[in-house]
């Protein structure tokens, strides 16, 4: 058991890393396609990651839904707006400071919340009126570990999804209706 | 676990969304780098639900399906846009600047 938890934290932080890494390069790269391929790589890294995270039909998902279609509707008007590469393609000086500082603002206040732990987070929701279901907040850690094993990968996700979810699941689709009529609308020369 | 791991991860991968924004110029890298972030809030969805409840992942659905609409109307936007002006600079899209 403990040889199979270290190597699942081994794979863990090499997807991290993996991640990260795409991830400078993504902003850094001057061509936006080089970004793009970049920008798949992450999230192929964070698929990964979620496996790891118990959540594999996440996973397939996040591959088929991003990595597939989402990412080849970025390369396809990428290459259909065929820019030349601007080799200084960067804002001013002004624009470095304020974006690295508000970035690391943000970043000082997320590790400020590093003491915010999940006990606090599970006693806070538990105690919250009327929110959140009740059954649906395990105090303890194996709770999505014994669900999937019950119900399986998909199951656990499926039965939510289409008990307490079915009506923001059924107005999902009207708003992808509105998008595609939207993307249509903007997009076509002459209607 | 390894949630807390997985939080940190999720806080480097949503700062690095957040310079991106603000230091590209060009508006499909910006484009990009929202999805990033919406990719680092996603983890940390799925991290949580571990302890939570499968409903983190739910969430996760909804998130996938709200930025895959973004993507198509963004990106609408962006062709309307370098029709207009041949350009996806934003330094140059100044029209509204008083």
């Amino acid at each position: 058991m403990a040889s199979s938890v270290n190597a699942a934290t081994v794979i863990f932080y090499v997807f991290a890393a993996w991640a990260v890494v795409s991830a400078v390069l993504c902003i850094t790269r001057s061509n936006a396609l080089t970004s793009a391929l970049w920008l798949v790589s992450t999230m192929f890294a964070l698929a990964a990651i979620f496996v790891i995270l118990q959540a594999q039909f996440i996973a397939a998902i996040q591959v088929l839904v991003y990595a597939g279609a989402v990412m080849v509707l970025f390369l396809f008007v990428i290459m259909l707006l065929n820019l030349e590469v601007v080799p200084h393609n960067w804002r001013q000086r002004y624009g470095w400071v304020v974006g690295i500082g508000l970035a690391a603002v943000l970043g000082a206040t997320l590790v400020s919340l590093k003491d915010y732990t999940p006990e606090r987070l599970a006693r806070e929701i538990s105690t919250m009126p009327g929110t959140v279901d009740p059954r649906l907040v395990f105090p303890e850690g194996s709770a999505l570990a014994s669900a999937t094993a019950t119900q399986g990968a998909v199951g656990s996700v499926a039965q939510p999804l289409f008990q307490g979810y079915l009506v923001p699941f059924e107005i999902t689709s009207v708003l992808l209706l509105a998008a595609v009529v939207g993307a249509v609308v903007l997009a076509k020369k002459k209607l | 676990m390894l949630l807390g791991p997985s939080l940190a991860l999720s806080a480097v991968l949503f700062v690095l969304g957040v310079a991106g924004v603000l230091i590209r110029r060009n508006a499909i890298v910006v484009f990009m780098s929202v999805e990033l972030m919406l990719n680092a809030v996603n983890l940390t969805f799925v991290a949580l639900a571990q302890v939570h409840g499968v409903s983190g992942q739910i969430m996760v659905f909804f998130v996938m399906t709200v930025a895959a609409a973004e993507a198509a109307v963004g990106l609408a936007i962006i062709l309307a846009i370098f029709r207009h002006t041949q350009s996806v600079d934003l330094a140059q899209i100044n029209l509204l600047k008083g």
